[in-house]
């Protein structure tokens, strides 16, 4: 464990978190693991702590996730769910936060369509802020129980080649963990078509990759994204048989990859499309591990979170 | 008895006469009759003692958005000339995206009675291009130009039917009236709220491409050179766009541009620092830097004409959304002035004869306004200007309505000191 003292009160992006911070969070979420596997699943560290998850945005695998998270830690949580953004409509930040604050929450974990909502709403609320995705920004929970994935399964990130590949424009999963692979040493590739490119993609700070072989040849690690098919797709790929021959991982194409090369998908997987079931379902593939480590990493950030807000970190 | 006035012991920058030194100004009955050295006060002339000051022929703001009719809680005539003459504008052309819209001569004569009880600055309204703004039908230019009408535009938007655009250059002919024009192609624009580029890309926000702007201008330019109409491209963003202009005006058609002190200062790399306050989004968005240098690189060599605030003022309220919830625009009466003598004048970008033209002259041209000259026969209209007064950006104290800008608390040198209109002082309370 890092002898790091945590003072940070919001996790609102990757962007802001330093190499040692994020290790320090992987390093807890070790500590939380073992709780799951405990006949009663429970521990009191947040007894007492009132946590809102508000999601502007249709979630389960986040949501439930976080809710799962809490409820372990002993939390009073309460889940606001609103379809689109209507509960936002017309309503400023400010009358949000107020509401949020009237109900006097120890953290507010947010999930919004829009790009920095829950940096404008952390900025404005006493309470601490878990970004739990917004728009293609940032994810920052589920870069880190990524990290901490590939770091239980290889030991280590640092040095190892590691490819993300599918929609990368759209993507927030994409963006946190690039920065935060990044700063732990790995050297990520993104790839997918140019029409699911953004602009200048080298900004994302990653290698650009433009087939899927050219970013899985000798990866460690390949990461494959979900095909928002809800998304003005047609204008993006002109049909899903196009997209699996194209950019579909097969079983087949792993052969070019690391021999213990690992697979993951930040779900929920488009079988047929972005992955071949024979991929998903096999021994490459640590999809479920990284459902089950996104619960000890967001026990990890509530619990250091919550920690820092009272000043005290004591486990 | 005759009404007279003496602007005395200024720097008089006169483009337009080649004009820059110590000079008075005599102004009578509204209009100027002497400027020159030594002018000799009328009996019971006012003077004004503008010894320091710089006096220019009147600064006017050929593109701004004043709410009123419609929408009074963003802006009313009142305040936003209220604001314009505190920025140092003598004028103000108001496009016509208000409600209604001004697309009927009721309209634009409503905002030319609301535009002289207030009484701070000359109002010259823009009426819509179309019918509603809707790109399907002509509104009436005819009328609209015996109203009081300056110039076409369907701003907010753009006149997106080619088939409509050609039909508008062509028939503003008969009025001698510029089609103004908000380039952007809708479908190219998409849902973006910033400049396409690195920043958008960091920040996961959709993007706007500059090809967005550019290849409406390129439509335009040969709809502009088909029919030798007269077409303005307002609030021009990219440096694609300014070469199509400089390439139109080389092959002689009748192609004017403007640019924002926003275009010409900020970039996207200001809206990523920025944390995407809504306070710097507007239409277009602000593009990457090498656009922004261009666009200065225009201001210079005369490939834009002229500078415009396009001041769009928005409630607090309204802004207090996050950056892709929020309305498009900043205000902009009030700082652009100060803007341009601090940043491009002070620092020797441009000099003070080019500000003048680029405020004064060339608006009065494009618009075919009376204004743009101090010499006889010219309008009373001057804009004073203290060149050392070193002023901050405080949008708690401005005069407009709203407070939605990208500049606040910049510390700028060089600030508006006055304007006269028709020879009478502005007296601001």
């Amino acid at each position: 464990m890092s002898d790091l003292v945590w003072r940070r009160g919001d996790l609102l992006g990757v962007a802001e978190l330093s190499t040692a911070e994020i290790i320090h969070i992987l390093d807890t979420a070790e500590s939380f693991v073992e709780v799951a596997a405990r006949p009663i699943k429970k521990v009191p560290t947040l007894r007492g702590k009132t946590v809102i998850n508000l999601f502007f945005e249709p979630s389960t695998r986040t949501s439930s996730s976080f809710e799962i998270a809490e409820k372990r830690l002993s939390a009073d949580n309460i889940n606001f769910s609103t379809s689109g953004s209507s509960l936002s409509k017309g309503e400023t930040l400010l009358d949000t936060a107020r509401n949020l604050e009237a109900m006097a929450p120890d953290l507010v974990v947010i999930r919004h369509a829009h790009p920095r909502v829950p940096h404008a709403l952390a900025a404005r609320l006493a309470a601490g802020v878990i970004n739990a995705g917004d728009g293609a920004h940032e994810h920052p929970t589920q870069a880190l129980l990524d990290a901490f994935t590939i770091r239980r399964h290889k030991g280590r990130v640092e040095g190892l080649k590691v490819a993300i590949v599918g929609d990368v424009a759209h993507s927030r999963v994409v963006r946190s963990n690039v920065l935060c692979l990044t700063r732990l040493g790995a050297n990520v590739t993104v790839a997918g078509p140019r029409t699911m490119m953004p602009e200048e993609p080298e900004a994302l700070g990653a290698t650009v990759a433009y087939s899927l072989d050219e970013a899985t040849r000798g990866a460690d690690v390949i990461m494959m994204l979900r095909v928002q098919l809800e998304r003005q797709a047609r204008a993006s790929f002109p049909s899903e048989r196009e997209y699996f021959d194209f950019f579909g991982l097969t079983a087949e194409r792993l052969k070019s990859a690391s021999d213990d090369v690992i697979i993951m998908h930040p779900g929920p997987m488009n079988r047929g499309i972005e992955i071949a079931s024979e991929v998903a379902d096999g021994p490459w593939s640590v999809i479920l591990e990284q459902v089950a480590n996104g619960v000890a990493v967001r026990m990890a950030v509530l619990y250091l979170l919550a920690g820092a807000r009272s000043g005290a970190e004591t486990l | 008895m005759t009404a007279a006035l003496v602007i005395r012991e200024g720097r008089v920058v006169d483009p337009s006469q080649e004009l820059d030194g110590p000079a008075d100004v005599l102004i009578e009955d509204g209009a100027v009759t002497v400027c020159g050295p030594g002018v000799e006060t009328p009996e019971g002339a006012e003077e004004v003692d503008a010894s320091g000051l710089v006096v220019a022929p009147g600064f006017i703001d050929m593109h701004v958005h004043l709410r009123e009719p419609g929408q009074e809680y963003k802006e009313t005539i009142e305040s936003g000339t209220r604001a314009a003459a505190a920025g140092g504008f003598v004028a103000v052309a108001c496009m016509p995206n208000t409600e209604p819209v001004n697309d009927d001569p009721s309209v634009s004569e409503f905002i030319l009675r609301q535009a002289e009880r207030a009484g701070w600055a000359r109002v010259y309204p823009i009426s819509a291009v179309s019918r509603g703004l809707e790109g399907r039908e002509l509104a009436e230019f005819g009328a609209q130009r015996r109203a009081g009408a300056v110039a076409v535009s369907d701003d907010g938007r753009p006149v997106w039917n080619a088939a409509l655009m050609r039909q508008a250059l062509r028939y503003a002919r008969h009025f001698d009236l510029p089609v103004i024009q908000h380039a952007e192609e809708l479908e190219l624009s998409g849902d973006g709220v910033m400049h396409e580029g690195a920043f958008s890309t960091r920040l996961g926000v959709e993007g706007i491409p500059g090809a967005a702007d550019d290849v409406m201008v390129g439509r335009d330019l040969i709809l502009a050179a088909d029919t030798g109409g007269r077409y303005h491209l307002a609030h021009m963003s990219t440096a694609r766009s300014l070469e199509l202009i400089r390439r139109a005006k080389a092959d002689g058609c009748r192609v004017t541009g403007e640019v924002s002190a926003h275009h010409l200062l900020l970039c996207d790399e200001d809206v990523f620092e920025s944390g995407l306050d809504p306070d710097f989004k507007m239409h277009p968005p602000l593009r990457s830097a090498s656009d922004r240098d261009a666009l200065v690189a225009g201001i210079v060599d005369g490939s834009i004409d002229a500078i415009a605030s396009d001041h769009a003022p928005h409630h607090p309220d309204e802004k207090e959304l996050d950056f892709v919830a929020a309305p498009n625009g900043v205000v902009g009466l009030e700082t652009t002035l100060s803007l341009c003598l601090d940043r491009l004048v002070g620092s020797g970008v441009i000099d003070l004869p080019r500000l003048v033209e680029l405020l004064s002259v060339a608006p009065a041209r494009i618009l075919g306004v009376p204004g743009g000259s101090l010499a006889p026969g010219s309008p009373g209209d001057v804009t004073l200007i203290d060149l050392d007064r070193e002023v901050a950006v405080e949008p708690a104290a401005f005069r407009s309505k709203s407070r939605n800008t990208p500049f606040a608390h910049w510390k700028l040198r060089g600030a508006p000191a006055g304007t006269i209109v028709g020879g009478r002082p502005i007296e601001l309370p």
